[in-house]
């Protein structure tokens, strides 16, 4: 159909499009993680390694996934081990594809788990069960008991308060959720939800935004906290200070800002490829990417970057920013506090807790797809028998997390091995597949063909120079860091210390080391399969 | 909040919110953006029609 004759698109469907597409990258990592790696950073000093490894490797990589997946797509395959293939005439080709079927499929099985934190808490807000004082003991006893963080088992054995007090409960309704819309299939499921989830949660963020900005300096007697302190704690860059120069040269700081690019844009984790494997020839991936990219950081940088950390400093003043936060203790301990001091807390606290499970589920229920591809090439299932295969995987893997509950240890494991670890390893192996086993020049022509907007051409010698470069830089940095660098503070230890006195590491790697080898056999099967319709397709050939 | 801080904010702020503009802009004014233009969200796979139609 020419354009002359195209019927005239509503406005509606434009937006339904930008919507889902920027609902497509907007998760956790957006209003979480990012504001406590800023605090924790200097602020405004974190920005600079961030915006780097925005640039250089979080828009490149996406470019690259998406094109690399509608290459795959073309020639008839839609999980990441065929893409592989297609791209790299090598019999280990398809075997490094693992990583992208793993990572998604095992970060699913803790991020299910948060999912259903959120919705516990926004529920609890709702009904007026969060109020439970001044003092921030009280929110951190609730959580390590709602969690079962005292003693493995114990968020299954002794819930804190039936139901509303049940992490379990919540976390089992959020897999019925998720795999209902993943069962009910893409288009129906994921886009129906994604079309009332985000205008939602946009809407969410930008009325707490309002509330945070208004707030001015409401502790009487503390005139010192109040909003402009509060983003200045945010933001602040003095390039006279020591500590600027000292975070700046802190190889933690830029591996952290390239982690939370990655997790944060969904690049490295597999699931990018597998959706533009089933895009047409001629569909547009290049505005489609950066689309996705800016809503994201939108979402990311404009709303979670002026929410929690001002109003953290603003009840709680600076010395709470003291001790060390992480992600977690900000979200779940600190910020129940702060809404209890807030005038509109308990309203503010049930769209800020409902926000962040909208983000969740939109990112988790495409983590499903790319495993969902393989068990359908690999075995030739039915789609709603790979669901339910999947289903049992996950739900063990889960059940895994949720029981050993002690310290979130077998959480943090699979978070550092599959969500850090991996995705490095991923993101690394993909952007040198694309610049120089693909070629460069071939890719750009795949990247090119139906895109909207024409992507500079200095950005080929990025994705072949400079992105794998900085990659294996800090990969090696953080490798030293991690592994063979000792702690100041003898609590914290090393993951070689770690794996050597823990039992719950040790269960939790091995459940690791099982799941790769199951799906290892699957793209065996698979590899069989393509193999076989090969030689078929060869002999029926005149 | 010094100087700094007002700098940095505006230009992460204002960059990230003229970045999703300038996309915003462009999809709109593409042609089409509604067949062309996909997300994960927003892809029907082949396995889900062929499911539709075994059923």
């Amino acid at each position: 159909m020419n354009q002359q004759n195209r019927p005239k698109e509503a406005w509606g469907s434009r937006l339904g499009v930008i919507l889902a597409v920027m609902g497509s990258a907007v998760g956790l990592g957006n209003f979480l993680r990012f504001p406590g790696l800023a605090a924790q950073y200097e602020g405004g000093a974190f920005m600079i390694p961030y915006f780097i490894s925005l640039l250089i490797l979080g828009l490149p990589l996406a470019w690259v996934e998406w094109s690399l997946g509608r290459y795959g797509g073309s020639h008839g395959y839609n999980s990441t081990p065929g893409i592989y293939r297609a791209v790299w005439k090598n019999p280990i080709a398809p075997y490094c594809g693992v990583l992208a079927i793993i990572i998604p499929v095992m970060i699913y099985m803790f991020y299910v788990y948060i999912e259903g934190w959120c919705l516990a808490y926004s529920l609890r807000y709702l009904f007026g069960q969060m109020n439970l004082g001044d003092k921030p003991q009280v929110y951190e006893n609730f959580f390590n008991n709602f969690v079962g963080m005292n003693k493995d088992g114990a968020a299954i054995l002794s819930p804190g308060g039936w139901p509303l007090g049940s992490a379990v409960l919540f976390t089992a309704a959020c897999f019925v959720i998720n795999f209902v819309l993943i069962y009910r299939g893409l288009a129906k499921g994921i886009e129906w939800f994604c079309r009332w989830a985000m205008p939602l949660l946009i809407i969410c963020a930008i009325v707490i935004l309002i509330r945070v900005l208004t707030l001015g300096a409401p502790i009487e007697g503390h005139p010192e906290q109040n909003l402009t302190n509060g983003l200045g704690y945010m933001w602040n860059l003095d390039v006279t200070k020591e500590a600027f120069w000292v975070s700046l040269c802190n190889p933690q700081m830029w591996l952290e800002a390239a982690g939370q690019i990655f997790f944060s844009l969904s690049v490295g984790f597999g699931i990018v490829i597998t959706y533009a494997s089933y895009m047409k020839k001629d569909d547009d991936i290049a505005l489609s990417s950066l689309t996705a990219s800016a809503g994201n950081e939108f979402c990311e940088v404009a709303l979670g970057g002026l929410i929690i950390v001002p109003a953290a400093f603003i009840f709680l003043g600076k010395e709470f920013f003291n001790k060390s936060h992480d992600a977690f203790s900000l979200g779940f301990k600190t910020l129940p506090n702060v809404f209890n001091q807030m005038p509109y807390g308990q309203a503010v606290g049930f769209l800020f807790f409902f926000l962040l499970f909208l983000a969740a589920v939109t990112s988790s229920l495409s983590m499903l797809q790319p495993a969902i591809a393989l068990l359908e090439e690999g075995l030739g299932l039915r789609r709603k028998a790979s669901v339910a295969i999947l289903g049992f995987i996950t739900a063990v893997g889960a059940a895994l997390v949720v029981y050993f509950s002690k310290n979130l240890l077998a959480l943090d494991t699979l978070n550092f091995w599959v969500g850090t670890f991996c995705i490095f390893v991923l993101a690394t192996f993909q952007v040198i597949l694309y610049g120089w086993v693909l070629g460069v020049d071939r890719g750009f022509e795949e990247l090119d063909r139906g895109a909207e907007i024409r992507i500079p051409r200095f950005v080929k010698f990025i994705i072949k120079y400079v992105s794998p470069t900085y990659l294996l830089v800090i990969f090696g940095l953080w490798i030293r860091q991690q592994f063979f660098t000792a702690s100041e503070d003898p609590e914290v230890l090393t993951w070689p210390q770690k794996i050597q006195q823990s039992s719950v590491v040790q269960i939790t790697l091995g459940f690791i080391v099982v799941v790769i080898i199951l799906f290892l056999l699957l793209i065996a099967q698979s590899v069989r399969r393509w193999r076989a319709a090969e030689r078929a397709e060869t002999e029926a050939a005149p | 909040m010094n100087t700094g801080g007002w700098i940095v904010m505006i230009l992460a702020v204002g960059g990230v919110t003229g970045m999703l503009s300038w996309c915003i802009y462009k999809v709109v004014a593409t042609p089409g953006s509604t067949e062309h233009l996909h997300s994960t969200a927003d892809i029907e796979s082949p396995d889900i029609e062929e499911d539709e139609k075994l059923d």
